[in-house]
């Protein structure tokens, strides 16, 4: 493309493009240092096949699938946390159980519709440079929700990340903090769809975080590499994209490997 | 004197296995215990009872006064326990991280840790001699030296009762000494209950003033010198091992 970047930043949805994808990014890798460490890093993938079921019951009943999306993936997460519980087996088959009804319910839905099989598509993929500014301000309103909840249980989710009992005996509410945290999971993996697409959500989880625990040096630490090298990925990954006309949310993915590819390096030269 | 756990009829299943049956017994103020038994004897059951982490089938628990269900005053609890590397070994934790989680337990929402709890921090790792590792990661140190970055963990909030897992499993002769003499330390000057868990009962006189010795149920409770004067003792546990406990007393 023959433009300038400045010209490129100019346009609105370019910004809209960078701003929900910043904090939708920041997000995910925040929670997907938590997720990583606690072995659940493929939560973000089965969430993200129940919202294919909940984005084509959606769009079956003619509702803003983004907004019926929402409260079917956070009961979806707390269904997974229950079933572990209840039904005494491990959280990833919970998470396989969940995972393949939520995709089998969109793949019916999708089947006798015949009318909005596109659509579905979009969402499947995503594309973070249509964001509307609805979706860019649900995006910021949400990520600052999230992200206040993150700082204010910092210490209650960093010590039951760290050692689960040991958290007990510090009068800290286990249960209601996995419970938190597989929510807060559910609400980023819905706004993390328009974003980088159905398919491509859990690469948004775990790629940072794993990229931070190669070179971190502490927790706090930790986070901050793995928000900085989703800031990063998002940014480089959208202008590749534009300037290169490839599809932005694997871009993103691409560019946030090849961060991990030389941390991974980086760390094996030490 | 005041009890600082009071332990009533307490009985404990694994499934069908019986792990605890019936057990009693009551800790005063300023006790240093010595649990004992063998492998399996229901040790560190009984502590994760006592500890809130199991429920038990049957029986009370009142710690502090307080049935362990309705406890809330868990930073007057120190706790070090028996499998310190059970932490996950990629997580990316400094030492000093690690020992402010310790300080938590006395917050309250929302938990935040002050410039002077890092003071606090501070002085629990000079206490225990790892200053130098303060910004090291947790998993880059020896069993040793993460044996005393646990035990910071466990005293930094000065508690009133410090319950110890087979403690010294890691530690070399020279750290063991000053250890166990800074547990002495603190039961004697500053007051500190303590519970010492360990499977070699020829440790337990040396340190404490009172044995409970489990297998499954109490086979003795009492000081150490109602234990050497004890011929029921002699007979169960015979005469070197009982003169082993009362001589290094």
């Amino acid at each position: 493309m023959n433009i300038s970047f400045f010209e490129f930043i100019s346009y609105g949805f370019v910004q809209r493009a960078f701003i929900s994808g910043i904090f939708v990014g920041v997000l995910c890798s925040i929670l997907g240092l938590f997720l990583v460490l606690r072995k659940l890093s493929l939560i973000g993938d089965g969430l993200s096949h129940v919202s294919f079921g909940a984005i084509a019951m959606g769009l079956f009943f003619g509702i803003y699938p983004i907004y019926f999306a929402i409260p079917v993936v956070i009961i979806a997460s707390i269904f997974i946390v229950k079933l572990t519980k209840k039904a005494k087996i491990y959280g990833d088959t919970a998470i396989g159980i969940v995972s393949s009804v939520g995709l089998a319910g969109g793949v019916l839905l999708a089947s006798a519709s015949h009318g909005f099989n596109v659509s579905l598509l979009s969402y499947l993929f995503g594309n973070i440079l249509a964001i509307s500014a609805s979706e860019t301000y649900l995006s910021i309103a949400l990520s600052l929700i999230v992200l206040a909840t993150v700082y204010l249980l910092y210490y209650e989710l960093f010590a039951v990340t760290f050692n689960e009992e040991q958290a007990g005996i510090s009068g800290i509410n286990s249960e209601k903090i996995n419970l938190l945290l597989v929510v807060l999971t559910a609400i980023t993996v819905v706004l993390s769809i328009r974003v980088v697409g159905i398919m491509l959500i859990s690469s948004f989880f775990i790629l940072p975080a794993v990229t931070a625990l190669q070179i971190s040096k502490g927790f706090k630490s930790a986070i901050f590499v793995s928000a900085l090298t989703a800031i990063l990925s998002v940014i480089t990954g959208i202008c590749v994209s534009f300037y290169l006309d490839l599809p932005a949310g694997a871009s993103i993915v691409i560019v946030n490997f090849i961060l991990f590819l030389l941390s991974f390096l980086w760390k094996k030269r030490m | 004197m005041e009890n600082i756990v009071e332990v009533k009829n307490l009985n404990f299943n694994y499934g069908v296995a019986e792990v605890l049956k019936d057990v009693t017994f009551s800790i005063e103020k300023g006790d240093y215990v010595g649990l004992g038994g063998h492998n399996g004897s229901g040790k560190t059951t009984l502590v994760k009872i006592i500890l809130g982490v199991l429920s038990s089938n049957s029986g009370d628990v009142f710690v502090f006064g307080q049935n362990v269900n309705k406890f809330k005053k868990w930073h007057k609890i120190g706790y070090l326990p028996q499998n310190i590397s059970l932490f996950n070994p990629i997580f990316p934790a400094t030492v000093y991280e690690v020992v402010s989680l310790g300080l938590i337990s006395r917050k309250k929402f929302p938990r935040k840790i002050t410039k002077e709890d890092e003071k606090i921090v501070d002085d629990a790792l000079e206490e225990l001699e790892i200053f130098n590792l303060k910004d090291r990661l947790i998993s880059d140190l020896s069993g040793g030296q993460q044996q005393r970055v646990f035990l910071a963990k466990a005293l930094v909030n000065e508690p009133e009762l410090l319950i110890l897992d087979e403690p010294s499993n890691t530690l070399d002769a020279r750290t063991r000494n000053k250890f166990f003499n800074l547990l002495n330390d603190l039961n004697k000057k500053k007051g500190t209950t303590i519970i010492l868990i360990t499977h070699d009962i020829g440790h337990i006189g040396e340190h404490a003033n009172k044995l409970l010795y489990l297998e499954k149920s109490v086979v003795f409770y009492g000081k150490l010198s109602e234990f050497c004067d004890s011929e029921k003792m002699e007979g169960i546990f015979g005469h070197e091992s009982q003169h082993l406990i009362c001589h290094q007393h």
